[in-house]
């Protein structure tokens, strides 16, 4: 049976917002799992998350024993004179966990906030990026 | 292709319905009609909230990572449509993926709002991949305090 509503492949679908337990956040609020793309290359892997209503200084990034923790803490203070009509998704702040399976150079990890979108750049140490070993001719 | 639960146009969503249906013929079932269910309830990207403080509508989407330019945001006495593309940014090909979650793609969206507004008074902003429109009462749709004499 064919379709003709959505069938386009471009076309953006709405996913539901995760929500998390409360334990896993350590503010107050409801917590939810943002959307990520991780990605790596030889040198660094990149984390790129979606957390729309953070701001740059509300972004949290540790690293320690290999587990990278993301948190963006949402404003949700903004509509106290506004009326809830309809709602289609909810507030909240965002977390997320990882662990990594590789060696981080933690002086070098660069973080951008961007409209919402946080690109987390962790280079790999040393050690563990792929040495290319250069022959020479005499 | 608006297929929200009630603030998108209800006839189109009927419509659209219909004309499954008859193209299906015979072949409607109970699974066609769960699809229909599911898809109308997950509705229309992007999802949206809308508040009212009395002065006017203030619609909010979360929609992060999209180009300002490519939003065109129009609206007429009741109706508010939010156009536009999020893209993906390039990555290198060598890059080896290993969580793939965000998506880009186009969106439109028509919200109805349940009172007339005034469309030339409308503000849209786009701030930390929120957009947040703002679309007061038309006036004949204010409140009017009566004096008593």
């Amino acid at each position: 049976m064919t379709r003709t509503v959505n069938d386009e492949t471009s076309e953006l679908q709405v996913h539901q917002k995760e929500e998390l337990q409360s334990s896993e956040g350590t503010r107050e609020g409801v917590y939810f799992k943002p959307n990520v793309d991780i990605f790596e290359s030889d040198e660094a892997l990149m984390v790129v998350a979606d957390l729309p209503g953070t701001a740059a200084e509300d972004v949290e990034i540790d690293l320690r024993d290999n587990m990278l923790t993301l948190t963006g803490i949402v404003d949700t203070g903004w509509g106290d004179n506004w009326q809830p009509l309809y709602t289609e998704y909810r507030s909240g702040h965002f977390t997320r966990q990882f662990r990594l399976g590789q060696q981080i150079d933690q002086s070098k990890i660069t973080a951008e906030m961007t409209d919402g979108v946080l690109r987390l750049k962790l280079p790999k140490a040393e050690h563990s990026v792929p040495r290319k070993i250069e022959v020479t001719t005499s | 292709m608006s297929t929200s639960l009630w603030f998108d146009n209800p006839r189109s969503l009927i419509q659209n319905e219909l004309r499954n249906f008859l193209r299906g013929g015979s072949n409607w079932d109970r699974s066609d009609w769960n699809m229909a269910r599911s898809r109308r309830l997950s509705g229309v990207f992007p999802p949206v909230n809308i508040y009212d403080n009395g002065e006017g509508f203030r619609i909010r989407a979360e929609m992060p990572g999209v180009d300002k330019e490519s939003f065109d945001i129009s609206c007429k006495n009741d109706q508010i449509v939010i156009r536009g593309e999020r893209k993906l940014e390039d990555v290198e090909q060598e890059a080896n993926f290993h969580r793939r979650e965000r998506e880009g793609g186009q969106f439109r969206r028509a919200v109805s709002i349940p009172q007339p507004i005034n469309p030339d008074k409308v503000i849209a902003e786009y701030k930390q991949g929120i957009l947040d429109i703002f679309a007061p009462r038309a006036e004949e749709a204010k409140p009017k305090k009566i004096e008593v004499r």
